[in-house]
C-alpha cells in the first residue's frame, strides 16, 4: 500500500509536496491523471500511477504535455475529474490547447498543476507560469505549505466544477520538492461513469461567443475566491509594513518576522487565490498601510496586479510606497530564501539582523573558500552519454569540417560541460536540437560547409523531435540525428515512454520502436552500442559523409537503471605495473580528459586508480587507456 | 527537542542517499507528533553535485523548507568536504557534526583542475567549526555490510546513538517497512546498530 492511497482520515504523516498534491486529487475523486515528466512536477503523476490500479483510476505518462492535457480534457468533458501536471516548460507546450479549451470550458473537473522552478534548479529556463492564468482567463491558486497544497487541489476541483472551466494550481520547487506534515482526509468511494453528452458541443469557434463565457466563468471564480480561507492576515491592525506574500514566500516572510521579533510591527497578508485577486480583502488591508512589500517568486505577478487594483481605487486609499521586484528590493529572478527575507525586512524596519561571532564567520568563510572544492555536474559513472559524446567528439575531429552539434533536453543536456567534452553547441527546448539541425542542414544550399548533427534522447524523440525529423527529411536537409537511447526518461526518474514495454500503471504496453518509426519514414537508420567506441565513432563519421537526413541510434541502458537489476559488467582495476603515471605521454588522459567519477588519480603514487565504491563497471575507460593499464575482467 | 526549531542538515554527494535518510528521519519524527519540514535540492542529485537536505523539527509550527544561514544545530555529512561546505554557511559555535571520513572527489579534482583539501587539515577545519564532531568510517563499514549506500543509515544510527536524534532502531524498521520495503529492514537495522556502536567508540571532540 502506498502512503497517498491510505484510507486513514485524520492521520498526520510526512508527504512530499507533490504527493500532497496527488493526495488532494484523490480526495477530490479524480478518475484520470496524465502528464509528461518534468521536475519539479514528476512525482505527482508518479505517485498516482502507483495507486491507479488499487483505486480504479486511469493514469498515463503521455507523449508530451499537450497530449496529457488533451487526455485529461477528454475525461473532463465526459463528466469526470481529471488532473494534469507539468513543469513550467510543459505549460508552454500545452498552452496552445489550453488557450482554446478555456473558451469551451468542460463539464467535469479539470485541474492543471504547474510546478515552477524558480532559479532553474532542475530546468534550463526560469519562467513564471502564473501569467498563463491571466492570458487564459482561468483562476489560479498558490499553496504555501504541504498541507495546503493538498487542500487547495481538492478545492480547485470544486472551483473547476462550479465554473465549468479549468482551474490552475501553481506550485514551486520549495513546495513540490519539499516534505512536511499533511493530515489525510477521506477518500471518495465511488466515481462517476464517463459519458460524453453529445447534445452539447465544445467548440472554441466563434470566439465572439465563447470569450465572453470565459470571462463570466472567471468572474464566478472571483466571487468564490472573495471569501476563501486560503487568504488570511496575521499581524497588527495598522502595521508599519504590510507584507503581501504567496507561495513559498509566505513561509520565508513569516519566519523572518518571527526571527527579527517584528510580530507587533509587521503584518503578513497571505494570498492563496492569486488570480483573480480577492479584491475587497486586499483593499481593506491597503487602507491600513503606508508601506507594502511583496514576497513572491520569479515575476512580479501579484505585485503588478495589486498595483493595478491600487490604481483603480487610489482615491479611497492612502499614499503607499511599494517595495518588491520593481523597486529592486527583491531580485526579479531566482528564489526567495530566509536569508533574503531577513535582510529585506531588517532594512525596511531598521532592525538589526542577529549577530554572528566575527571570528567564527571568518573561519566559516575560509571553510567555503579553501575546504569545499566546487563540484561540477557530471554524467554518472558508467553513463552511456559519456561514451556517446566521446564517439561524437572523435568523429567530428576525424571529419575536420568543424561540424556543429545541436543539443537537446535531457541528462545529455550536460554535454555542453566538460563531462560531455563540450560537444553540443545549443540547448533550448524539447526537440529544438532536431529542428535547428534540420534548418542548419539546409544552409548547405546557401554555402555553409559545416556538417550538422543533433543528439536527442529516446523520450525527447517521441515528445517533440519527430516533426523536426520529418521536416528535415521532406526538405532534403543534410543532418545526422543521434538518438541517445538509454531506455528511460532518466533525468526525471526513469518514467516509461512510448518506446517502453510497460505503461505508467505497470501494464504491458506495445513499444513503438524508434528504428521502426524512422524506417517507416524511409530514413537510413543504424543502431550502435556507444560502449563500442571505435565502431560508434566510425559509424558517425561515415554517416556524416552521406547527404540527406540520417539517424543513428546509440543504444545502451541508463547506468542507474541497469545497476538496479543487473550486476556490474566488469570488475575494473588499474594495473600499477603498466600505469606509468606522469612518465606516460598520455598526460593523465583517463582522469584529465575522460573524467569519469569512478576514476581517480592517486597523487602520492602518481598513478590512476579505480574507486570501487563509485565505478559502475562499464569498462569503457579500459578501451581508452593508451597503455592498456586499465584492466577489465568479466564480473 | 531541546531547541525549537531543531535544524538538521543532511549533506553529501549525489547518489549517497542523503535524501532518503532525511525522509526517514522526517517520517519517524512526524509519527512522534512533531512538525517536520524537509527541503531538498536534488535536481542534479545523481550527477555528481553537492546535495543537501534541510530537516526542520518543531513542536509548534511547520517551518519553511530552508534553514537560515548559521542556524544548523546538527550536520550529518556523508562526505567530509561537504561538511565544511555546510558548516561554512549554516554552522555556528553550537553546531554538532557527524561526519563520514571517506572523500568523494569532485570530477574537477579527478581531472586535476582543482585539488582536494589535505584530509587532516579538512578534519581540523570541520572540528573547529563544530562544538562537537564525530568522525566515522561509514562508507568503509557500509562496504563491509555489502553496499556503500548503507553509509546514510550508519550515520543516522550514529546520530541517534550520540543522543542527537530521538530515533530508535525500531522506529527505523517501521519507517522502512512503510516507506521502502519490509525486505530491507534487516540490513538497515544492522547498519543503524553499526552506527550507534561506532559513535560510542568515537570520542566526539
Amino acid at each position: 500500500m502506498s502512503l497517498i492511497s491510505m484510507d486513514a482520515p485524520g492521520r498526520e504523516t510526512l508527504l512530499m509536496g507533490n504527493e500532497a498534491i496527488a493526495r488532494g486529487a484523490l480526495e477530490a475523486g479524480i478518475s484520470v491523471a496524465a502528464a509528461y515528466p518534468g521536475n519539479p512536477s514528476s512525482e505527482i503523476i508518479g505517485s498516482l500511477a502507483e495507486v491507479a490500479k488499487e483505486l480504479g483510476l486511469y493514469v498515463e505518462w503521455s507523449v508530451n504535455e499537450k497530449v496529457a492535457l488533451e487526455v485529461a480534457a477528454a475525461a473532463a468533458t465526459s463528466g469526470l475529474n481529471a488532473l494534469v501536471a507539468m513543469k513550467q516548460n510543459g505549460l508552454n507546450v500545452a498552452s496552445d490547447f489550453l488557450l482554446n479549451l478555456n473558451m469551451t470550458g468542460i463539464r467535469g473537473g479539470l485541474v492543471v498543476v504547474v510546478c515552477d522552478d524558480p532559479a532553474g534548479i532542475s530546468s534550463t529556463n526560469e519562467e513564471d507560469s502564473r501569467v498563463f492564468a491571466k492570458l487564459a482567463d482561468l483562476p489560479l491558486l498558490e499553496p504555501s505549505t504541504f498541507g495546503e497544497a493538498k487542500e487547495m487541489v481538492r478545492y480547485a476541483f470544486e472551483v473547476s466544477r462550479a465554473i465549468e472551466n479549468v482551474c490552475i494550481v501553481r506550485s514551486v520547487t520549495r513546495i513540490s520538492h519539499a516534505r512536511g506534515n499533511v493530515i489525510l482526509g477521506p477518500l471518495p468511494s465511488t466515481r462517476p461513469v464517463p459519458y460524453f453528452d453529445t447534445t452539447r458541443s465544445f467548440s472554441a469557434l466563434p470566439p465572439s461567443a465563447t470569450h465572453p463565457v470565459a470571462h463570466r466563468r472567471l468572474n464566478q471564480a472571483a466571487e468564490m475566491f472573495a471569501e476563501s480561507h486560503f487568504n488570511s492576515y496575521c499581524g497588527p491592525a495598522t502595521p508599519e509594513l504590510l507584507v503581501i506574500a504567496c507561495g513559498a514566500g509566505v513561509m520565508f516572510a513569516g519566519e523572518a518576522i518571527d526571527l527579527l521579533g517584528l510580530e507587533s510591527r509587521v503584518g503578513l497578508l497571505k494570498i492563496g487565490t492569486t488570480w483573480p485577486l480577492p479584491e475587497k480583502l486586499i483593499l481593506d488591508h491597503l487602507r491600513t498601510a503606508e508601506k507594502v512589500l511583496f514576497a513572491e517568486e520569479v515575476d512580479p505577478v501579484l505585485e503588478t496586479n495589486v498595483k493595478a487594483l491600487f490604481a483603480d481605487h487610489n482615491h479611497q486609499l492612502p499614499r503607499i510606497t511599494f517595495f518588491g521586484k520593481k523597486s529592486g528590493t527583491i531580485p526579479d529572478l531566482g528564489e526567495l530564501s530566509p536569508g533574503l527575507m531577513n535582510r529585506v525586512l531588517a532594512n525596511l524596519t531598521g532592525t538589526a539582523v542577529p549577530h554572528v561571532d566575527p571570528e567564527y564567520a571568518e573561519s566559516a568563510r575560509d571553510a567555503l573558500e579553501n575546504f569545499s572544492p566546487f563540484r561540477s555536474l557530471a554524467f554518472c559513472p558508467g553513463c552511456p552519454h559519456r561514451a556517446s559524446f566521446w564517439a561524437i567528439k572523435k568523429a567530428l575531429a576525424l571529419d575536420g569540417r568543424n561540424g556543429v552539434l545541436f543539443g537537446d533536453i535531457g541528462c545529455y543536456g550536460l554535454g555542453f560541460l566538460p563531462t560531455g567534452f563540450r560537444q553540443p553547441k545549443t540547448l533550448h527546448a524539447m526537440g529544438s536540437g532536431a529542428g535547428m539541425a534540420s534548418g542548419f542542414g539546409k544552409l548547405h544550399d546557401l554555402g555553409a560547409t559545416q556538417p550538422a548533427l543533433t543528439v536527442c534522447g529516446d523520450s525527447t524523440f517521441y515528445h517533440a523531435a519527430i516533426p523536426a525529423l520529418i521536416n528535415g527529411l521532406h526538405h532534403r536537409s543534410n543532418f545526422l540525428m543521434a538518438i541517445l537511447d538509454n531506455s528511460a526518461t532518466a533525468m526525471t526518474g526513469f518514467q516509461p515512454h512510448p518506446g517502453s514495454p510497460v505503461d505508467a500503471m505497470g501494464d504491458p504496453a506495445p513499444p513503438v520502436p524508434l528504428e521502426g518509426l524512422c524506417a517507416a519514414m524511409g530514413i537510413k537508420t543504424l543502431i550502435r552500442d556507444p560502449f563500442d567506441l571505435d565502431e560508434a565513432s566510425m559509424t558517425i563519421f561515415e554517416l556524416m559523409q552521406e547527404p540527406g537526413t540520417k539517424v543513428l541510434i546509440l543504444r545502451q541502458e541508463c547506468a542507474l537503471v541497469r545497476a538496479k537489476k543487473a550486476p556490474r559488467r566488469y570488475r575494473v582495476h588499474v594495473d600499477p605495473l603498466k600505469c606509468i603515471g606522469e612518465e606516460c605521454g598520455c598526460n593523465r588522459f583517463c582522469t584529465r580528459v575522460f573524467r569519469c567519477p569512478g576514476l581517480n588519480w592517486d597523487v602520492s603514487a602518481g598513478k590512476a586508480v579505480i574507486d570501487e565504491a563509485i565505478c559502475a563497471g562499464c569498462g569503457v575507460c579500459a578501451d581508452l587507456c593508451p597503455r592498456g593499464a586499465i584492466v577489465k575482467e568479466s564480473a | 527537542m531541546e531547541k525549537d526549531p531543531y535544524n538538521v542538515v543532511v549533506t553529501g554527494v549525489g547518489g549517497q542517499g542523503n535524501v532518503l535518510a532525511s525522509q526517514l528521519i522526517g517520517a519517524i519524527l512526524v509519527e512522534k507528533g512533531l512538525k517536520v519540514t524537509i527541503g531538498e535540492t536534488y535536481g542534479a542529485s545523481q550527477r555528481g553535485g553537492s546535495v543537501m537536505s534541510h530537516v526542520r523539527i518543531s513542536e509548534k509550527r511547520q517551518y519553511g523548507p530552508l534553514i537560515p544561514s548559521r542556524c544548523a544545530d546538527l550536520v550529518l555529512a556523508l562526505e567530509p568536504s561537504e561538511a565544511a561546505r555546510v558548516l561554512g554557511e549554516f554552522g555556528n559555535p553550537a553546531t554538532i557534526s557527524v561526519v563520514n571520513t571517506r572523500p568523494v572527489y569532485p570530477v574537477d579534482v579527478i581531472s586535476g583542475d582543482l585539488t582536494y583539501p589535505d584530509i587532516d587539515r579538512l578534519f581540523e577545519k570541520v572540528r573547529s567549526l563544530s562544538a562537537k564532531t564525530y568522525f566515522l568510517p561509514a562508507t568503509d563499514r557500509a562496504l563491509e555490510l555489502g553496499s556503500p549506500i548503507l553509509a546514510n543509515i550508519i550515520l543516522m544510527g550514529a546520530a541517534a546513538g550520540a543522543g542527537l536524534l530521538p530515533i530508535t532502531e525500531d522506529d527505523l524498521a517501521r519507517a522502512i517497512t512503510e516507506r521502502i520495503s519490509a525486505s530491507k529492514v534487516d540490513i538497515n537495522r544492522t547498519a543503524f546498530r553499526v552506527g550507534a556502536e561506532l559513535v560510542k567508540e568515537t570520542n566526539g571532540g
